[in-house]
């Protein structure tokens, strides 16, 4: 199979696309692709600037690499999560070891355990019953939208990928969450002034692609998972995903791009129409739904944490 | 030829694509990316007796 820009033996086939490419011409198209979502969805300006989340995964790294090369204003958060395994750690690492080999870019570290006092292992010890993975969303958007605002960014970024929303997607459908699907978008409007809004420029690049683009970059991006990702759901619904995509190629694109497209054609509610009455956080200021402490803050007051009134599975 | 994945490793007869080789070990070939003796190759190359396949997950699932 050749490459359909100069004929060299193509290393990815994009089915999907009908277009396979070789290693050079793969890793210029990449950007090419992600500069035309960020246009067509008007995620941000290159006038802008925009905080990425940068979790040491192939995805962020990707994204944060091919926002530099496209001249973006783009500084990268990470926030060590204190996860056991050496995990955290490890992911760390890589995203330091990339800035190192790109003078000039901004990283802001936040360390969960250092400067707020517990890991999430630690807050999920503390809090029986909640899931690691619904403490670490609520914990990692916190901290980005607390950054975002306080370094007055426009955007929040996230490597989110096709394959990413096509999952929660599936998982929201099949349980109809109305309310999740509602919010589920590549640029979401901020819920309250002073909020950044968040914009996901991977989403119409499949996991194999940003996978191979770092690969091809030589990017050192943390390959095993998280301990808590073992048995996620989001796992058995890629797996389903993928027999779908064998069977009947741009399945995903189908019907992630088909979902958005029928929102807007049958007027459902999306992600601008959906505003809820936000109060300020008595302890840190950000909104939240009820009157009182938000999610976060009750995380370390004691208080009871209530699960509603979080908007979990949204980053 | 040799197949590595993860922590596992095959021993398979070369003259076959890289498709049928990723799915003769049991994994989904939309679910990993293929380097033949350290370099991406599409799922149609043939391989021979000598190669090492090694197959990079690209599903996360944090
Ligand atoms: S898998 Fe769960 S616990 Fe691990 S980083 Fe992702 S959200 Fe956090
Ligand atoms: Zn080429
Ligand atoms: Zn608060």
């Amino acid at each position: 199979m050749k490459c359909r820009l100069c004929g060299a033996t193509a290393a990815i086939n994009m089915r999907q696309h009908r277009l396979a490419l070789c290693a050079g011409h793969l890793i210029e198209w990449v950007p090419r692709h992600v500069a035309r979502t960020i246009e067509k969805y008007a995620m941000f300006t290159p006038e802008e600037r925009v905080l990425l989340a940068v979790s040491g995964g192939k995805d962020s790294l990707a994204l944060w690499d091919i926002l530099l090369r496209l001249g973006y204003q783009v500084d990268g958060l990470h926030i060590n999560l204190g996860i056991e395994q050496g995990y955290s750690a490890a992911s760390q690492a890589r995203v330091e070891k990339f800035v190192a080999t790109r003078p000039g870019t901004r990283l802001y570290t936040v360390d969960l355990k250092g400067q707020y006092g517990a890991s999430v292992p630690e807050l999920v010890r503390r809090r029986r019953g909640r899931k690691p993975c619904s403490v670490c969303g609520l914990v990692k958007r916190h901290i980005m939208n607390q950054k975002a605002c306080e370094g007055g960014y426009a955007a929040i970024v996230t490597g989110h990928n096709l394959d990413d929303e096509v999952a929660v997607l599936l998982q929201n459908a099949l349980h109809w969450n109305v309310g999740y699907l509602a919010r589920q978008a590549p640029v979401l409007p901020p819920s309250s002034a002073g909020l950044a809004r968040k914009v996901k420029p991977l989403v119409r690049l499949r996991e194999r692609e940003v996978a191979a683009y770092a690969l091809l970059r030589g990017i050192d991006y943390i390959y095993d998972e998280c301990p808590h990702a073992q048995g996620a759901t989001t796992l058995f619904y890629k797996d389903i995903l993928n027999q779908l995509e064998s069977r009947s190629r741009g399945t995903k694109e189908m019907f992630y791009l088909g979902f958005l497209r029928a929102r807007s054609e049958m007027g459902l509610p999306g992600p601008e129409l959906e505003r809820a009455e936000l109060h300020p956080c008595s302890r840190c200021g950000q909104p939240t739904t009820a009157p009182g402490l938000c999610a976060f803050c009750r995380l370390w007051t004691g208080e009871h944490v209530r699960e509603s009134g979080e908007f979990d599975g949204e980053f | 030829m040799k197949v590595i994945y993860r922590d596992k490793t095959w021993e398979l007869r070369g003259g076959m694509t890289v498709r049928d080789a990723i799915r003769k070990v049991g994994v989904d070939p939309e679910a990993v990316l293929a380097l033949r003796n350290g370099v991406l190759v599409n799922e149609e190359t043939i391989l021979e007796d000598d190669d090492e396949l090694k197959l990079v997950a690209v599903v996360s699932g944090g």
